[in-house]
């Protein structure tokens, strides 16, 4: 959609994190006026409050939080609501909930950077008949929705014997269009496609090439791919309450379904799942969250 | 665009038009110079297979087998048993017994995506350009505004019906400092889609900021000195350069917060939480996914769930569609 200035190189950009050069920009030349910055402030508590209000009504016990007028620091009750959450929650626990979530989405994301690398690469670098079609397949297959196939893939499952199992909620986003595209955006520009001549002509086969040329210069790429996928497949609902339906396994978010209708009524035990189950993307997001940005802007700018 | 050292290549039989990257290798052996063809033709195909595979089998497939299902009874229970009904599922959702509530969930699906969507999105317009200002802390506020992007959407609804709570909720306790209120949130229809909104918008809003503030960070800086020149103020520069610069940006955000607003289900779903009923009591938040959801895995009829399904992908057809007329004409106004 837009065009990227070729002198900045997307490596570099995804690294940083910071999406264009400082020097381009109308409003970079500008210094924020007090209004903006006090806008901002009041947008970044809105965004934030939710949150810290989460750790104050997790910490409380069920008559503090719905006091009013209502807490606004944490109260002593958060081991005690987290232990039992954990230990509880969902039928097996809040921890065997986290467990699973990390199962599916650690494998989904490694599988989705693998296989998004090869295809991508293959569309940014190879010819081969077909190509241009096979892309345009992939893009519009990115605008058929989930819930369209959810009936079929419910059957799908049964008859596979995955029902109530992971591996339903792995299969379906082995690999995603998403991820195909966007490797292949990154690559168009990022791969030299001297590197790759001079490979071959040393005489490496296709997967030699992949394995000791593209990763390398991919590498950047397929960290952001990698955490906004897990990021993703991580915080999918639909899909898990249908497949996990008899939650003898839940995942993080069906775990979260089951506190919130009807399993308890108590809001600081309730709270205190919705921050267990929030609280490791939390991390993921304060360590790496300039890639994360990076990473959502290039997917983005380029659809 | 050739890459020409490859088209020596790949192109079997008879002298390669470009010789010069075989002369440089020493001769291969037969089996090898095959082998390496071979590998050359073929790998491309075998790159691309793992994601047509799982394309064919997980999305396709259930795509078409979901037209097929929707037009037979198919019992939750027995999901191998399909009785032929033609377009009676159809028929019954537009005029049928259920009508009345699918025209219902028609209806808040487009209602609680407006009301989700266009305040949004405008506001994401409006913080991006100020985060493109010389800023303080720029990175901090980027992470913050990214946050709620990181919650999911049942531990944010979980949260948000505590806010939202008839009993000591936070938003009734801010309304009684101004002397307003108590609102029943949940129970009116307004009142209820209203707080839904507010969910999706904390979501979203600082994700789609980001997007429109990398857009607008590649507009040529010349365009804003030559505005400038022309003694544009502040506001006309916005109106007049980074508008219409965003004008692709803008409609990818709108297009992909449209398909996500059809599709809403999580937040309608537990939002009633305690009370049990997934889209509210009096269906007054319910959407067409709550619909599909309750019709298909609640009442067990898998059929009527697949044409529901079918229906909400014509009316993203639509959209899709709508979006094309959309970007050609302004592609043609330029």
């Amino acid at each position: 959609m837009t065009t990227v200035p070729a002198s900045d190189s997307p490596a570099r950009r995804l690294r940083k994190g910071t999406p264009r050069p400082r020097a381009r920009g109308a409003g970079g030349q500008h210094r924020a006026g007090p209004f903006a910055l006090a806008t901002l402030i009041l947008v970044s508590v809105a965004s934030l409050f939710p949150l810290y209000w989460t750790l104050v009504a997790a910490s409380s016990d069920g008559h503090r939080v719905i006091a009013t007028p209502p807490p606004l620091v944490p109260g002593g009750n958060l081991f005690h609501n987290i232990g039992y959450v954990w230990e509880h929650a969902g039928a097996r626990g809040m921890g065997v909930a986290l467990l699973n979530s990390t199962l599916v989405a650690g494998t989904v994301a490694l599988s989705t950077v693998a296989f998004s690398v090869l295809a991508g690469f293959a569309f940014a670098k190879l010819r081969f008949p077909g190509r241009g079609a096979l892309l345009a397949l992939v893009v519009s297959t990115m605008a058929v929705p989930a819930q369209v196939s959810i009936v079929p893939l419910f059957i799908l499952m049964k008859h596979l014997g995955l029902g109530n199992q992971l591996g339903a909620l792995i299969l379906p986003t082995l690999v995603t269009a998403f991820g195909v595209f966007f490797m292949r955006q990154y690559l168009t520009q990022a791969l030299p496609t001297e590197l790759l001549e001079a490979a071959r002509v040393d005489g490496a086969n296709s997967l030699r090439v992949v394995w000791h040329v593209v990763v390398p210069v991919a590498r950047p790429a397929m960290a952001v791919l990698g955490m906004l996928t897990f990021v993703q497949s991580w915080n999918d609902f639909l899909w898990p309450i249908i497949a996990m339906n008899g939650a003898i396994n839940p995942t993080v978010q069906v775990a979260l379904a089951g506190l919130g209708t009807g399993w308890s009524t108590d809001w600081s035990i309730i709270t205190a799942g919705a921050l267990v189950g929030t609280l490791p993307l939390l991390l993921v997001f304060t360590v790496f969250g300039r890639q994360i940005v990076g990473g959502i802007t290039q997917g983005a700018l380029k659809g | 665009m050739a890459t020409p050292t490859r088209t020596g290549r790949s192109d079997p039989p008879g002298p390669p038009p470009t010789t010069t990257t075989q002369a440089r290798r020493p001769a291969p052996s037969g089996l090898r110079s095959r082998l390496h063809r071979w590998d050359h033709r073929v790998s491309p195909y075998v790159f691309v297979a793992p994601f047509f595979l799982v394309f064919a089998v997980f999305g396709l497939f259930p795509l078409l087998y979901t037209g097929w299902l929707s037009l037979h009874r198919v019992s939750l229970y027995n999901v191998d048993k399909a009785d032929w009904v033609g377009f009676q599922n159809y028929w019954d959702l537009f005029f049928g017994a259920p009508s009345h509530y699918f025209w219902n969930a028609l209806g808040n699906t487009v209602t609680l995506g407006l009301l989700s969507t266009v305040p949004q999105l405008l506001a994401a317009l409006g913080l991006a350009h100020l985060l493109n200002y010389k800023l303080p802390a720029r990175g901090f506020f980027r992470t913050a505004l990214l946050a709620p992007y990181a919650t999911s959407v049942a531990a944010a609804t979980l949260v948000f019906a505590l806010v939202f709570s008839p009993e000591g909720g936070m938003a009734n306790w801010l309304l009684s400092l101004v002397g307003a209120g108590p609102v029943r949130w949940e129970a009116g229809p307004w009142s209820s889609q209203f707080a839904i909104s507010v969910i999706v918008i904390w979501r979203w809003t600082g994700y789609n900021a980001l997007i429109y503030l990398a857009a607008m960070q590649a507009i040529p800086r010349d365009l804003y000195e030559a505005a400038a020149i022309d003694g544009a103020s502040r506001w006309q520069q916005f109106r007049n350069v980074t508008i219409p610069q965003l004008r692709p940006t803008i409609l990818f955000t709108v297009v992909v917060s449209f398909i996500g607003a059809t599709q809403l289900f999580g937040e309608p779903y537990l939002f009633g939480g305690q009370s049990g009923h997934q889209g509210g009591a009096d269906h007054q938040y319910e959407t067409l996914g709550v619909f599909m959801y309750d019709q298909g895995f609640h009442s067990s009829m898998l059929g009527r769930a697949s044409a529901i399904a079918w229906i909400m992908f014509g009316l993203l057809l639509l959209v899709g569609l709508a979006n094309t007329l959309i970007a050609r004409r302004l592609r043609s106004a330029k």
